[in-house]
């Protein structure tokens, strides 16, 4: 049975666990077996230990055999290398963060632990989420399992590169302007970037505070909707996190088999110059699927959708400016050799960080200066009320918006890596829901003439994620996009 | 899609704000950066041309409020464990490099 343990989605392991059909000592050591042989060429992780991870499986197994029966005891997942696990290192993708161990759970791995998952690895991610392809990660760049030669998108490239690959059947991941559904994209897996307060970001890696959302990837929308239920919901660590109920949406998710009733805006916008052909047909034909499955397809108009790139890229960087500054080199990570304090701030970041996330401070630390913070601060986040309005505008006209996940499939390594802005457009279709606040999931539909995935992009309203994967599950239970495998 | 670039973009002084930022350059590193921020000011500068007059700015897009709660003194992090990851550490303190003559 062992090579095809791998194979297991995460409700399957768990349902394979809970009849006895295998240990999660045997699961873990298949996958573990499988990130040994890939990993050299993949990169998709950024850590494992097999020992540590071995010893919590078989932890599980002894509970298990004790009497525990809690649904997800010994299930393996992967998280990404931004999210705090006690006793594991946590560095960011960033050389600043180098020989840094947890000292605490994320409040989304407390919930995972109690629920008795095992942390099997961590994923490769841009250097502190900033980024489209894990180009930027100090860890070298993930590779797309579907083509070596391309980036597996970002910041999560490493979680949907594992998952893909069948490092792990799931794995945690963030999204501040794309870096969950991106990567699903590129990579052909499910992601969700839950509604801004619904997941706690206690203990998650700070990027842009207004923006960033822990979310789960998964081969498919029940695993991802499986573990976005235990890690939704209120937290006293994280005061942006609501009070409204999480409820239970598996079941339905599992039942979804249809559309009818449902109102699917596809707003014009997202369909215009710099949308590459390809994955136009793709999307077009994904709406077409939605429409036979009983939805009415409306159009919408999100006409300040194009500010959206330029707005982010003023308020994620201000923020980063500030949220960035704790790396100083005094109370963790890696500090330079100074005779003075000051120049010891100035060498242990100029040596610590990268150039994206240098180039992003500068640029954060410049609009917020003053004499620029009106002109480009403020302005943007007026902006960003117009990129709200757009979006509760076209919700009174439909349930939800469709559309793609990416203007094109994965670029080549190296493509876009030395033109900020070219990287940066990659994000159109994606920043706007970070923006707004609101949530996205990503699901397979369909491959490019050059065998490369792309998503379909599902978009609810504010705390209407069940919403959203219950579409994205209907979609999904019509089509077998999300079955094949890259042949790695 | 691809976007203007605007023709009144700002010029930094990379060095100076850099110098906030408390991050060192390098004479090359300041020369990429410059030509690299040039560019994403002049694509930033786009939103200059929308009109915003009378606009409410958003700060975070979601249902944040002040989140209350008890005033109850809980256990924070012991000082072994907020010390193991100090680069330099003395008699149960970080140590820094002197501030002070």
């Amino acid at each position: 049975m062992s090579a095809d343990l791998c194979e297991l989605g995460f409700l399957e392991a768990a349902d394979a666990l809970a009849k006895g059909q295998m240990t999660s000592a045997e699961l873990t050591a298949a996958l573990l077996a499988r990130a040994e042989q890939l990993e050299p060429a993949l990169n998709a992780l950024t850590w494992r230990d097999a020992e540590a991870a071995q010893a919590a499986a078989k932890a599980a197994d002894e509970a298990r055999a004790a009497g525990d029966e809690r649904p997800l005891l010994g299930v393996p997942i992967a998280i990404k290398d931004l999210l705090n696990v006690k006793g594991q290192p946590c560095t960011a993708g960033s050389n600043i963060l180098k020989g840094y161990t947890a000292p605490y759970d994320a409040t989304v791995i407390e919930r995972l632990r109690a629920a008795g998952c095992v942390f099997i690895s961590r994923t490769n991610t841009d250097e502190f989420a900033m980024g489209g392809s894990t180009e930027t990660s100090a860890y070298g760049t993930t590779r797309n399992p579907w083509d070596p030669e391309r980036v597996p998108g970002g910041s999560s490239g490493g979680s949907a590169a594992a998952v893909a690959a069948r490092l792990a059947p799931a794995a945690l991941a963030s999204d501040t302007g794309g870096s969950i559904r991106q990567p699903a994209a590129f990579c052909g897996v499910t992601g969700l970037k839950p509604t801004y307060g619904r997941v706690s970001r206690y203990g998650c890696t700070a990027f842009a505070s207004s923006l960033d959302q822990v979310g789960p990837m998964a081969r498919t929308v029940e695993d991802a909707a499986a573990v976005y239920q235990v890690i939704a919901g209120l937290d006293s660590h994280d005061s942006t996190t609501s009070a409204r109920p999480v409820g239970d949406c598996l079941a339905d998710v599992r039942a979804a088999a249809d559309l009818k009733g449902m109102r699917l805006g596809l707003p014009k916008e997202y369909f215009a110059e710099g949308l590459d052909p390809e994955v136009e047909r793709l999307t077009r034909a994904a709406a077409e699927q939605c429409r036979e499955l009983g939805a009415e397809i409306v159009d919408v108009d999100l006409p300040h959708s194009r500010y959206g790139i330029a707005c982010y890229y003023i308020l994620a960087p201000a923020e980063a400016s500030a949220n960035l500054a704790r790396y100083d080199g005094v109370r963790y990570g890696f500090r330079a050799g100074a005779e003075e304090l000051q120049e010891m701030y100035e060498k242990t970041r100029a040596q610590g960080f990268g150039a994206e996330v240098k180039r992003r401070v500068i640029l954060g630390t410049y609009v917020l200066s003053s004499g620029f913070h009106d002109a480009y601060y403020l302005r943007a986040q007026k902006v960003r009320t117009l990129i709200r309005g757009d979006f509760d505008r076209a919700f009174r006209q439909c349930d939800a918006i469709i559309g793609p996940v990416t203007p094109t499939a994965a670029f080549r390594v190296g493509e876009k890596s030395a033109d900020p802005v070219q990287m940066y457009l990659g994000d159109i279709f994606t920043v706007n829901v970070n923006l707004a606040g609101i949530c996205g999931l990503s699901v397979p539909c369909g491959f490019t003439a050059a065998g490369l995935p792309a998503g379909l992009h599902v978009v609810g309203p504010a705390f209407e994620d069940a919403r959203v994967l219950t579409i994205g599950a209907a979609y999904q239970h019509s089509t077998d996009w999300h079955k094949k495998q890259p042949e790695i | 899609m691809a976007m203007n670039f605007s023709e009144n973009a700002d010029r930094m002084d990379v060095r100076y704000v850099a110098g906030l930022a408390r991050i060192a350059l390098s004479d090359e590193e300041a020369a990429q950066l410059q030509g690299q921020l040039d560019d994403i000011l002049a694509f930033v500068g786009e939103l200059k041309t929308l009109e915003v007059e009378g606009v409410e700015a958003t700060d975070v897009a979601g249902e944040a409020q002040n989140a209350m709660r008890e005033d109850e003194p809980q256990a924070g992090l012991p000082r072994e464990a907020a010390l193991a990851n100090a680069p330099l550490a003395r008699h149960g303190q970080i140590v820094v490099p002197k501030v002070v003559e």
